[in-house]
């Protein structure tokens, strides 16, 4: 599937970049995404014109130093809330299909 | 009483500190006008009625009891994105429709801790993604000076509610210029805090080096008022500053004399309306006529700017909404598995326009294209900052339009994404480069729709930013002209 993809570089490969994304979309929505997206990509070109060797990347608006607190449990209000938002839920849990057979 | 709906946030603290109105009467009001007007406009997504009139009674018995918090009894509307605890919070989108918060964000937290009443959630693009406020799966919110234009978007709702005076103010959230477009085309005080300034905590994720929670209010003072309290160091938010917060109200008054405002050509892009382009040129004369110095700055790579935005923003919307997989909360889907569960709740949960950048950002992200798109933007964004710190070494702050036109009419830019994020030109740069943006009102168009100007200032400016637009607010009327919603009701 990769090996596909690098060799059709030059158009976006809607499907499988949905599937990366775990996105199922419709034939319709691939036509669209599919001009849609060339047309948007084709215009992010032209950040290739530009030469930024030597640049670093930023990654943050403002320089971030590393931020540290104590190490230590804060109680969180309204927990028991929480499971109310499950879209399926089985005794305070969250419940799926078996993932591991 | 009637008319208090109309009132600033300032002009309400007056009022209910003299007694000469109650947090009840300010409610009922508000909600009356809500009535009145937003059948039209359509910008709250809900209205928490009994909890509010709750509120408002017993803020006048605390108020009674000597109580004078800064915002005892004031009600603000909340975009749909913020937690507010046991209220919905499904950021325009199908995918949340089910959620209720469990907790307070941060900003809406301080609010309260000042006695504000959360009224009702406000209208706007799905997780912040959009320009027109039409990207919803709740409504199409109007634009309250003529029905048939946006609002503009993200924040529409907040900044309609605010135009409409259904809302005394409002919260937004800014990642590219969601809280000022909006303001401009709904002819209101937009101001988005430098990054970092106000805590992201519990304002749902959209682009995370980008988002800024920030405000919608009828004038500057009160967009001053909300920082002082909004803004501050907060433990669940690592990005959120330490640097100290300012009394930004005590320095609205003074004058401009000594201020330099930087103008840059490069915003003046080409297709831009000339209505707009002669309602900032005209408060660039106002400035000079308050004794401020016009200084001629530059933005070299401006031109790139939503290109940069487009890829930067889009690869962290595509990895931050990875969590909408439908196991934890959300509308699920059925499937076999819980890759299933996840494609098809996607699917059918997302709206055309999330959809598109969580494919756009995944695409920039994936084996093969990161260096050519996510780190070449990375780094054409270390450019930007580049060019705005070498501005702001010449001027306090930039003079800019907010959008190269006025709101268009609804529809006209759905087919056409592309067309639509072009015209973020002028609000991406202070997201990209961290810094603080305020647009206020400066002039309305041929046709009668607000136009905005956009003050720029750097990272941690805000005192500054907010006294030069005060000053040009105070000495010119543009703030006070409101739509004729209530007129032709």
């Amino acid at each position: 599937m990769t090996g596909q993809y690098r060799e059709n570089a030059e158009g976006v490969d809607v499907r499988y970049v949905a599937n990366l994304a775990r996105l199922d979309l419709t034939d319709e929505e691939v036509e669209l995404f599919q001009g849609q997206l060339e047309n948007i990509l084709g215009y992010v070109e032209q950040l290739q014109e530009l030469n930024v060797d030597g640049i670093e990347p930023t990654a943050h608006a403002i320089s971030v130093d590393n931020v540290f607190r104590r190490d230590e449990a804060l109680l969180f209000e309204g927990a028991e809330n929480i499971p109310k938002n499950f879209p399926a839920e089985n005794q305070q849990l969250v419940s799926v299909p078996k993932i591991i057979e | 009483m009637g008319d208090l709906h109309t009132y600033t946030l300032a002009g309400l603290q007056g009022m209910l500190a003299d007694g000469r109105c109650s947090s009840v009467d300010i409610v009922n009001d508000v909600l009356a006008s809500i009535d009145r007007t937003d059948g039209r406009v359509q910008a709250y997504v809900d209205i928490d009625r009994e909890t509010a009139l709750a509120e408002a009674a017993a803020s006048d018995k605390m108020r009674a009891e000597g109580d004078s918090r800064m915002l005892l009894g004031i009600p603000l509307g909340v975009k749909d994105i913020l937690n507010v605890e046991g209220q919905p919070c499904s950021c325009g989108s199908k995918l949340l429709k089910p959620y209720r918060s469990v907790y307070d964000a941060t900003s809406v937290a301080k609010l309260k801790a000042e006695g504000a009443i959360m009224l009702g959630r406000l209208n706007m693009d799905e997780f912040g993604m959009g320009s027109t406020t039409e990207n919803s799966s709740d409504q199409v919110t109007r634009n309250p000076w003529d029905v048939g234009k946006v609002p503009g978007g993200s924040s529409g709702g907040s900044a309609a509610a605010v135009a409409a005076d259904s809302a005394i103010a409002a919260l937004g959230s800014d990642t590219g210029g969601s809280i000022r477009q909006p303001a401009s085309f709904c002819g209101c005080v937009g101001f988005k805090p430098s990054y970092g300034r106000v805590s992201r905590f519990g304002l749902t994720a959209y682009a995370s080096s980008l988002d800024q929670v920030g405000t919608l209010t009828k004038d500057v003072r009160d967009a001053a008022i909300l920082l002082e309290i909004l803004a501050g160091n907060d433990h669940r938010d690592s990005t959120a500053l330490e640097t100290p917060v300012e009394d930004y109200s005590a320095v609205l008054e003074q004058d401009l004399n000594g201020v330099r405002i930087g103008l840059a050509k490069d915003f003046f892009v080409e297709g831009i309306h000339a209505d707009v382009s002669e309602a900032v040129n005209k408060a660039v004369e106002h400035y000079q006529s308050l004794g401020a110095e016009i200084v001629d700055v530059s933005i070299p790579h401006l031109k790139y700017a939503i290109a940069t935005y487009y890829v930067i923003a889009t690869a962290e919307a595509s990895t931050n909404l990875a969590r909408y997989d439908g196991i934890r909360y959300g509308d699920r889907k059925d499937g076999d598995n819980p890759i299933a569960i996840s494609c098809a709740t996607r699917a059918a949960g997302f709206g055309t326009e999330v959809k598109r950048r969580i494919i756009l950002g995944t695409y920039v992200l994936s084996s093969g294209y990161y260096d050519a798109y996510y780190l070449r933007a990375q780094k054409v964004r270390s450019l930007l900052r580049r060019d705005f710190e070498q501005a702001f070494a010449s001027c306090d702050a930039m003079l800019t339009p907010v959008a190269p036109t006025p709101a268009y009419p609804i529809g006209s830019v759905l087919s056409d994404p592309l067309e639509m994020y072009l015209g973020d030109i002028c609000t991406v740069p202070a997201n990209l480069a961290g810094l603080c943006g305020l647009s206020q009102p400066c002039g309305f168009s041929a046709e009668g729709l607000p136009i905005g100007m956009q003050l720029l200032g750097p990272a941690g400016g805000e005192a500054s930013l907010l006294r030069i637009g005060y000053q040009y607010e105070q000495s010119t009327e543009w703030h006070l002209r409101k739509p004729e919603l209530e007129v032709s009701a």
